[in-house]
């Protein structure tokens, strides 16, 4: 198995505060990857070092995508860490909230638009095939995850469990080799869990993905998860397969805290 | 415009108003011309203020300044040569430029393209800002360009302005202009830069997360609006018949942003109806500028002045029952205008249901 994503030791600080300290990470090719860890453990600021949208005060990040050369991608900006094949989700969700559920979508499709800016205005027969692509490609992505009946709905007024969908859909659009998802069953009840453990399944075997996540969720992390990272206080204190991070003494403690008698 | 009927629709349609542009031209006194010709004028900067303001959300506050470059451009090199020196009494012109004159839709284009690029030189440091920043930054860097106007005498004739402009006040070549600026910018709204410029409307991380460049496509929207502006300026230069710096002073960019938030920010059709109902609204509120006398007595509020408080109180009451302006970030369609011919009434009770 290949490594996707390597991270060498970065580390985030904000004036005095240290997020993230020293996390190494390996992802490997076509496995779900989980990051958990209490509140504060600096799990999104990992997310968005990795996404560029911070810049690591110290360390490097670098991405393998399949069959191709290992490049740094420290500090690149996000739009090009999104065309070299990593996409997200957030953990509030952002979707284009004013727009239809399809426009969402197609968004996604423009980072590979080859079309300047005039053919496009002018609508020339490169310009129009290119569109026809991307509607092709959207309409498909729709109809397989049941939200082309919706397409035309403002994404804003979809159902919470749909917005949380659409938004990974919409980081699927961007052709991702990797997917970083934030916190993606915040929220949900047990049956929307359950339905997006399937879903994301579903797409990393599809698309041959990579995936990678924060949740909260232990019954979906411990499920899907081929790999598990913890961190507290921005400090990774253990990882491994599901089995192992349940029997964990330090993850425990982490997450129940010590009993000072003891 | 989705299907082969919308485009004859919208042809047809255009081909009417350039009918009725026709008909204003030849039949109608200059004064209703004017009008006609500032409503259409008003609606090219408005569009151009809506790009970046309305689908690209950038607050930028900087049209003033587009439009004088774009009206310089015009005024200094389509006054015929002979009539420079007139012109150019107290400083002589600059000779480099003295002996190039240029016909009106030559200048105009230069005067556009001469706008996008200063509007990308002010961008390169400016477009990092965001909101209120952003538009102060603009509005700063619009009366840079009007002081660098006002001093640069030998080519602009500073604050004598410039006279002489052969006047032009055609309805025809405006509404061709106009018409030309309505259909780039719809078209350019509909492709997929469009939908990225309202993608960083909506929300600047996520379209960058979803590969969206931030830069480039503000500095893109940036310097179309610039173009479409100094287009614009262009053309009010040659409706004056002269350019002055005062012209465009920063005050001139509200009229544009009162059209756009009138209309509706993020709506193509809804700046054009704010131009009209802007401009237009102005002008024929100039009765109530008029004394009055009623059964031999003077109502005394009608003064010069009281039509601006008039305005004033009509603006509050439209932006009071539409939040969002008249069209929001809606656009007029053939479909809802067919649905509205059918069944006036239903049209609009189907519409409150919603």
């Amino acid at each position: 198995m290949s490594t996707v994503l390597k991270t060498e030791s970065i580390t985030m600080r904000f004036g005095g505060v240290t997020a993230v300290n020293e996390l190494k990470l390996n992802i490997e090719e076509h496995k779900i990857v989980a990051l958990i860890g209490p509140n504060g453990a600096g799990k999104t600021t990992a997310f968005n070092m990795i996404t560029g949208v911070y810049t690591p005060t110290e360390g490097k990040v670098k991405y393998t995508a399949p069959g191709k050369d290992e490049v740094d991608i420290t500090g690149k900006r996000p739009s090009d860490i999104a065309k070299m094949g990593i996409a997200r989700t957030f953990q509030n969700i952002r979707l284009f909230k004013d727009l239809s559920v399809y426009e969402n979508v197609m968004i996604a499709k423009h980072l590979h638009l080859k079309s300047d800016v005039f053919s496009a205005t002018l609508h020339l027969p490169w310009y129009n095939a290119e569109q026809r692509e991307m509607e092709k490609d959207v309409e498909e992505l729709l109809r397989k995850v049941d939200l082309w009946e919706l397409r035309n709905e403002k994404a804003s007024s979809l159902p919470y469990g749909q917005q949380r969908r659409l938004e990974i859909v919409r980081a699927l659009a961007t052709g991702p080799k990797l997917l970083l998802l934030d916190e993606p069953a915040a929220g949900m009840n047990p049956k929307e869990t359950a339905e997006l453990t399937e879903f994301i399944r579903q797409i990393r075997d599809e698309y041959n993905l990579t995936i990678f996540m924060i949740e909260h969720h232990m019954d979906l992390v411990m499920e899907i998860s081929d790999w598990i990272y913890v961190l507290d206080f921005g400090m990774e204190i253990a990882q491994g397969t599901p089995a192992d991070i349940q029997n964990n003494t330090r993850v425990i403690e982490a997450y129940l805290g010590v009993d000072e008698d003891a | 415009m989705k299907n082969k009927r919308d485009i004859l629709l919208t042809v047809a349609g255009l081909v009417v108003l350039f009918g009725a542009a026709c008909y204003a031209q030849f039949e109608m006194g200059s004064y209703v011309r004017r009008i006609i010709n500032l409503c259409l004028i008003y609606a090219i900067i408005g569009l151009s203020m809506n790009l970046t303001n309305g689908f690209a959300g950038q607050f930028s506050l900087g049209q003033a300044g587009f439009m004088a470059v774009g009206a310089y451009v015009v005024g200094i090199f389509t006054v015929p040569v002979e009539l420079r020196p007139n012109v150019f009494y107290a400083e002589p012109m600059n000779p480099l430029i003295a002996d190039i004159q240029m016909p009106l839709w030559l200048a105009q284009l230069v005067g556009g393209l001469l706008s996008a690029l200063i509007a990308f030189l002010i961008g390169w440091p400016v477009l990092r800002l965001r909101g209120d920043y952003l538009a102060i930054a603009t509005l700063g860097f619009s009366e840079i360009i009007r002081i660098v106007i006002t001093n640069a005498q030998s080519w602009t004739n500073g604050a004598l302005g410039i006279k002489d402009i052969p006047a032009l006040n055609d309805v025809r070549y405006i509404f061709i202009a106009t018409a030309i600026t309505f259909l780039f910018v719809t078209c350019l709204i509909n492709s997929s830069y469009g939908r990225a410029f309202k993608a960083i409307r909506e929300d600047e991380i996520a379209a960058e997360a979803m590969g969206v460049g931030l830069f480039k496509h503000k500095c893109m929207a940036f310097m179309i609006s610039a173009f479409f502006a100094g287009i614009g300026g262009g053309l009010y230069a040659t409706l004056l018949g002269t350019v002055d710096p005062k012209n465009f002073l920063f005050t001139l960019t509200y009229n544009f942003l009162l059209i756009i938030v009138l209309g509706g920010m993020g709506s193509i059709t809804g700046s054009m109806l704010g131009s009209i109902i802007v401009t237009a609204g102005l002008e024929y509120l100039r009765v109530f500028d008029e004394p009055l006398e009623l059964f031999g007595m003077a109502i005394p509020l009608f003064r010069p002045g009281f039509r601006m408080v008039i305005f004033s109180v009509l603006l509050m009451a439209c932006v009071l029952f539409w939040r969002k302006g008249i069209m929001g970030t809606n656009e007029f369609t053939w479909e809802k205008f067919m649905a509205f011919c059918k069944n006036p009434v239903k049209y609009f009770t189907q519409k409150g249901a919603n």
